[in-house]
């Protein structure tokens, strides 16, 4: 009897550290979330999203110029990351058991689990030094580079749920294979798509570590491409390990920015699946 | 059916399979020229210094010396020390995620540990110097100074080093572990567990059948935070420091790979300093591979065995 007890408590104990494990990381992100919107919210106001960096000192100021840098990053990255991306993702879902295949999934995987500091020092050593040039299109080309692998990967997976007679459809009225995946395959798991590239642009907008030296930053505001640009993320790097509380201030705006950039993608990425899943439940 | 098509699509080579194809050997090339990039670019420092590169302390970069060893210890102990953190509780929340929470929890739960998984690194940074470090450092004046004489945790209170950097690193990588564990329990065939409640098995017996059971996957899902871990960087450079020195004390300050990378390379005034940092990059990008490659392997491996037993299709499914 008093084994069984035992046990029981034992038992009792592991639930309760398995509860204990998940407040235990919700206490972080409560106390993540609460200091990015606090402070965040104390620090925002519209002159931060029109206004210059002011130098120290001055009050006010915003961080326009990096607001329109990141949007440009992402816009570069987007556009070299997106189509590659698909086309690799439509490769992988159409011949899906070749060697190739293998290959090329596994390279996904691999850029997917490069640290992101890596891939910046091979943007720098590709896009940078023969360039002798910091700039945007280098930023943009880091970051589309960590978009490629999301992007195949995801819409391998999704193109794998459009259903087969779909497929045969298209093929019995006699389109040639391309003809049927491009018009109808690929359409069809357009959500899907979507949620691929949202995932993706969730997961660069935040990304500090590979801008450093590919568009590095710039205190003006700029929209030349091969000149350096400011980005959200380096400028709060920049202003969060400066000695001035302005500056601090105006950190956590900028982080509450970029949060609210991520749960936007993520969210996006999230009304897409469940559109998807609709589309092919009927 | 289907196999016989995508066999028969396998040997035939068409303008549609040639124009995909084109993109994906895209996709393969850049990963082969990343590395050959961080060899190439690294050449200098690799034939000066060699392997002494790896197990020198000293790094002056005025007088043109380097050695990496400071920051391969400090990316390891941070990582390790990260993963001991977080191992236990990233388990215990894929435990009680798809097995002991109530089924209205479970969505709710998944989305908020994935949120964690969502936050910006630069964002866990300056939360990290102005939150975790005040608070590393209150409990550092705390510490008895009977404690403070241990290697352990020597060092002067400055909140700043391998214990928030620690931290902060398990904080980030639970969602990671947390999922891909969850992924692989629930490939654990439910008759498994209902062949151990059946014996009379209590609540924590019968989910240690299914850990064990699920052991591969598990261990897989741990080496994929550690390989988070090692490349983290933002964060780990605001919180941990950045002195290189080789010390035991979670209280001192420390570097690791990925930091001096942020930090020093655009301050790289020669070429030999510039190659020697991108050899601590083609470090990096060599050990995450290892780490990554094992993890999925040991992942991959877990689904095989999964679909290998043979399964009887449960009273309860069937019934529901």
């Amino acid at each position: 009897m008093n084994g069984i007890a035992r046990r029981q408590a034992l038992s009792w104990l592991f639930v309760g550290f398995c509860g204990l494990s998940v407040l235990v990381a919700l206490v972080p992100l409560a106390f993540i979330l609460f200091f990015v919107l606090s402070q965040g919210l104390q620090a925002l106001n519209l002159g931060f999203f029109t206004h210059m960096p002011t130098p120290v000192g001055e009050p006010g100021g915003g961080m326009a110029n990096a607001i329109v840098g990141t949007l440009i990053l992402i816009g570069l990255g987007s556009m070299f990351a997106v189509p590659v991306g698909i086309m690799c993702g439509v490769y992988l879902s159409e011949y899906a058991g070749t060697r190739f295949a293998s290959l090329v999934r596994f390279a996904a995987d691999t850029l997917n689990g490069v640290p992101s500091i890596v891939i910046g020092v091979f943007a720098y050593g590709v896009a940078v030094l023969p360039f002798r040039q910091f700039s945007a299109l280098a930023g943009g080309f880091a970051l589309g580079v960590m978009m490629i692998p999301i992007v195949a990967r995801t819409t391998e997976e999704l193109l794998l749920l459009v259903p087969a007679t779909m497929r045969e459809g298209a093929l019995a009225l006699g389109a040639t294979h391309a003809r049927a995946v491009f018009t109808v395959v690929l359409p069809s798991a357009l959500p899907g798509i979507v949620t691929g590239v949202m995932l993706a642009l969730a997961r660069i907008a935040g990304e500090t570590a590979p801008l450093l030296f590919t568009a590095f930053s710039n205190r003006f505001f700029t929209t030349k491409l091969n000149q350096p640009i400011a980005s959200l993320t380096v400028q709060v790097y920049t202003y969060a390990i400066s000695p001035y509380a302005d500056w601090h201030r105006q950190a956590w705006a900028g982080a509450l920015v970029l949060v609210s950039i991520v749960a936007l993608c993520s969210v996006l990425a999230r009304v897409a699946t469940r559109r998807l899943e609709r589309m092919h439940a009927r | 059916m289907l196999k016989s098509r995508i066999l028969h699509r396998a040997q035939t080579m068409d303008g549609f399979r040639l124009g995909t194809g084109v993109f994906a050997f895209f996709l393969v090339l850049i990963v082969a020229t990343l590395g050959w990039e961080l060899w190439r670019q690294s050449l200098l420092s690799l034939q000066k210094f060699g392997f002494g590169f790896w197990v020198t302390e000293t790094w002056d970069p005025v007088a043109g010396r380097f050695g990496a060893l400071p920051f391969i210890w400090g990316t390891l102990y941070s990582s390790i020390l990260a993963l001991l953190l977080a191992t236990p509780v990233a388990i215990g929340i894929a435990v009680f995620i798809s097995e002991l929470c109530p089924a209205r929890l479970k969505q709710p739960l998944i989305f908020l540990t994935e949120l964690l998984a969502a936050i910006p690194s630069i964002v866990y940074g300056l939360w990290g110097i102005f939150v975790l470090v005040p608070a590393v450092r209150a409990l550092q004046v705390a510490t008895p100074s009977a404690l403070r004489q241990l290697p352990l945790f020597s060092g002067p209170p400055l909140g700043v080093g391998m214990l928030s950097a620690g931290v902060i690193l398990a904080i980030m990588i639970v969602p990671f572990t947390s999922s891909v564990a969850r992924e692989v329990l629930k490939s654990v065939p439910a008759a498994q567990r209902e062949a151990a409640y059946a014996l009379g098995a209590t609540r924590l017996e019968a989910i240690r059948a299914a850990l064990f059971y699920a052991r591969t996957g598990i261990v897989g899902a741990v080496m994929l935070g550690f390989g988070r871990a090692l490349g983290e960087t933002m964060a780990v450079t605001m919180v941990i420091g950045n002195s290189p020195q080789v010390s035991w004390s979670l209280f001192a300050p420390q570097y690791t790979m990925a930091a001096v990378l942020a930090n020093e390379f655009t301050e790289a005034a020669n070429p030999l300093y510039l190659n020697a940092l991108i050899e601590i990059g083609l470090f990096l990008f060599i050990i995450t591979l290892a780490v990554n490659s094992l993890s999925r392997l040991l992942i991959w491996r877990m689904g095989r065995i999964g679909k290998e037993v043979v399964t009887l299709p449960a009273p309860a499914e069937a019934a529901a």
